[in-house]
């Protein structure tokens, strides 16, 4: 089954083209790898199929939704890590969770299991603002995995986590979570490693993936 | 949509006690701009329309600070699209915001109406109260529901703090006019609640008109 269809999907910000002709398509468990230089579209595009920004052209299904129109189907389903970990500094940790589960109707046991699988559960109770990026970014995949998405929209998910720490959240977010995985990263080897679909960047526009995709 | 409007007051409110950013910042305006009036005034008390438009005007400058920070954590911390990516209805965020101000508002008046009480006005609130506390009700009501469409329409630009004044102000006549001329015969030597019926049905009337405008286009200014 067909998780993603992108079909020369369009998006600017005003006259600028952020994202253009770019086509893809992703089956349902496989890992799509977006690989590209700073400011070429990588994390337009997952915003794109997160449902958080509308495309401006061609078509998009995610999950079986026809974006724009029928983006109010993705939330339940998606799983978003970004450049911002999306949680409140002045709570804490669990406080975090508690939100985002009652906003997604998930019982509040699912929490403290979600908390010791990423390790956390010792300083779940300090405010966010107290803790290192790792710990923070540990949160931020604890929060996007709380509600089990069939889809995981990944920006550089393993930023700021240590060798262990990044091994701890790979049965989580990893290939071995079975899901449906679009993967942005600038560790290239490491995305084709664990990627079955490969889409370049460059000006916003699909490239090869060798050598000059950085230039 | 009432659970999760719930949730998001419960986080908001959470962060005002946490941080006490809005609430101490309106509260402290308010008494100042008072003691500026005593001053600027060079009166030792005032009575009638003269001290409903320093009430008022004060609490209505006092509001801005509340709407120009309603939306200051989604917008610092990425809070909206943490909204965005739950499945919950955006009225939810509305009603969680109007109620968020309207509390702030009730706080900053718990304090600011005895300190005018104190600081301005001649003649005594008590045989007044619940009328005053009438108006104030469905004025808060009214600047709440717009307050919180003006941040919500704020929130994403980069001159939220210019915006909010420019939009929020004029929108504010009629809760202004409506509550300083109901507050008006209160705020006499002998207070009287004249034509109060007349003014707090058109502030009703603004409060209704408003919350069902700000449910209806809410949905579309967060669109990106």
């Amino acid at each position: 089954m067909v998780a993603i269809e992108l079909e020369r999907l369009e998006r600017r910000y005003g006259e600028r083209v952020a994202l253009g002709d770019v086509s893809v398509r992703v089956e349902q468990g496989q890992t799509l790898a977006v690989l590209g230089g700073n400011g070429a579209g990588k994390t337009t595009l997952l915003r794109v199929l997160a449902g958080l920004l509308r495309p401006h052209g061609g078509t998009a299904r995610v999950l079986g939704a026809a974006l724009p129109d029928e983006r109010w189907k993705l939330p339940a389903q998606v799983g978003y890590v970004g450049h911002e970990p999306l949680l409140y500094r002045e709570l804490t940790g669990r406080e975090n969770l508690y939100y985002h589960a009652d906003l997604h109707g998930v019982p509040h046991a699912r929490i403290d299991t979600v908390l010791a699988g990423m390790d956390v559960d010792d300083r779940a109770d300090e405010p966010v603002r107290d803790l290192s990026k790792g710990l923070v970014q540990r949160l931020a995949i604890a929060r996007a995995v709380l509600h089990e998405p069939a889809l995981l929209l990944l920006d550089e998910p393993r930023a700021n986590l240590d060798p262990a720490a990044a091994e701890l959240v790979e049965p989580i977010i990893g290939r071995a979570s079975g899901r449906t995985r679009v993967l942005v990263s600038h560790d290239v080897e490491g995305a084709l490693a664990e990627s079955d679909v490969t889409l370049g960047l460059r000006d916003g526009r699909p490239a090869p993936v060798d050598a000059e995709l950085y230039r | 949509m009432i659970a999760a409007a719930r949730t998001i007051l419960r986080k908001d409110l959470r962060i005002e006690l946490r941080t006490k950013e809005s609430v101490p910042a309106m509260v402290l305006f308010s008494i100042t701009v008072y003691v500026l009036f005593h001053f600027g005034l060079d009166r030792d008390s005032l009575d009638g329309a003269l001290a409903a438009g320093v009430l008022w005007v004060t609490l209505l400058l006092a509001a801005v600070i509340g709407v120009s920070r309603l939306f200051a954590a989604e917008r610092e911390q990425g809070g909206i699209d943490g909204l965005l990516l739950s499945p919950v209805d955006r009225t939810a965020l509305f009603v969680a915001k109007a109620s968020a101000l309207f509390v702030f508002l009730t706080v900053l008046e718990v304090v600011a109406v005895p300190a005018f009480g104190l600081l301005l006005l001649g003649p005594g609130l008590g045989g007044a109260f619940p009328e005053l506390l009438a108006v104030l009700a469905l004025g808060n009501l009214g600047v709440a529901a717009v307050g919180a469409l003006v941040a919500a329409l704020a929130a994403e630009t980069r001159a939220h703090e210019l915006i909010v004044p420019l939009l929020l102000l004029p929108l504010l006549v009629p809760v202004l006019i409506a509550c300083a001329q109901a507050t008006e015969p209160l705020m006499r030597q002998e207070a009287v609640a004249e034509d109060l019926g007349r003014w707090l049905g058109l502030l009703s009337l603004y409060d209704v008109v408003f919350v069902l405008l700000s449910v209806a286009v809410f949905d579309f200014l967060l669109e990106d």
